[in-house]
């Protein structure tokens, strides 16, 4: 078995890209409340529903800021690995 | 133990049929022009295609495409009056063009085209589009004074910050766009490797066409906040 300088980068990318993933934790949890609200805001006032829908999806996307840059990072080190 | 690390390392070379950049179409002078370029002209020539015919021979009773063109400038000029504020339907031209373009470019992925917008260049041309708008209309609106102020606004020596959180605004919005897309083409491509037929199609609903949409509206939302911040704020 032959490890060279190229497979432990290989493998540390392959494993940094997983652990990058870690931070999908964060908008789960974020969407998740905002879905929740959203719910509960439709459920007291459906006659608002479409406004509710608007503002829960645009809240949401900014959420959603944090996972998209791990999902970059991520994608960076499997695919556009600046350390080889 | 060294057939997983063989395996490991096949996986990540180069050398795999998994390669997830876009395929170069022609090369002009040393250039390379991508599958993204030729992809966004199709697009381009589509939308003024379909321009042309709707507006041609228009009718007080609209029929076919240009009813279907009134709808959504109705649409759209209804999002600006909910989000923008009344009077401000001179922007509908510009959001109906970005809407249109990125729900075309966002939706090639059911044809099994590349998107466009998976490609950072694009989507970071469009976020610095908004970024330029914001701050024309916020010195606009406010006079050029007026603008300048508002980066002294709570104390000045918060400046750094102020001109730092008004710059990250177009990368997280080229960036979040840039990355949804890229993530369903990754995705896909992963589904194809291993389940090429049948597998996929649930999935293309989820990934290209729900993500698509929604990420349009997005994008389209986010713009308008964006300069109703900076023309208001």
């Amino acid at each position: 078995m032959n490890i060279d300088a190229t497979t432990i980068i290989m493998a540390a990318s392959a494993l940094g890209a997983g652990f990058a993933m870690i931070a999908g934790i964060g908008p789960g949890i974020g969407q998740g409340y905002a879905a929740g609200k959203g719910t509960e805001a439709v459920g007291r006032q459906p006659e608002a529903q479409g406004d509710i829908l608007r503002t829960m999806l645009l809240g949401q996307a900014v959420a959603e800021t944090t996972g998209i840059y791990a999902l970059v990072v991520a994608l960076i080190l499997l695919f556009a690995n600046p350390f080889m | 133990m060294s057939i997983i690390l063989n395996a490991a390392v096949n996986m990540a070379s180069a050398g795999n049929e998994l390669d997830f950049d876009p395929a170069v179409v022609f090369e002009i002078n040393g250039h390379y022009i991508t599958e993204t370029v030729t992809t966004t002209w199709i697009i381009m020539a589509a939308l003024v295609v379909m321009s042309v015919l709707a507006t041609k021979g228009m009718t007080m009773v609209p029929r076919g495409l240009q009813h279907f063109f009134e709808v959504v400038v109705d649409g759209i000029h209804y999002l600006i009056d909910s989000t923008m504020g009344e009077g401000r339907r001179y922007f509908a031209p510009y959001m109906t063009t970005l809407a249109l373009f990125l729900v075309f470019s966002n939706l090639t992925g059911v044809i099994g085209i590349r998107n466009p917008t998976a490609s950072l260049n694009t989507t970071f041309v469009l976020s610095v589009l908004t970024f330029l708008l914001t701050q024309y209309y916020g010195a606009k609106e406010k006079g050029v004074g007026g603008y300048l102020k508002s980066f002294f606004e709570p104390i000045p020596f918060l400046v750094p910050l102020t001109v730092i959180s008004e710059l990250a605004n177009p990368v997280s919005l080229g960036f979040r766009l840039f990355g949804n897309m890229l993530g369903s083409v990754v995705m896909l491509g992963l589904l194809y490797h291993f389940a090429p037929i049948l597998i996929p199609i649930i999935p293309h609903l989820y990934l290209d066409v729900f993500v698509g949409l929604i990420q349009a509206f997005i994008f389209v939302m986010l713009t308008m906040t964006y300069i109703t911040i900076g023309m208001e704020g």
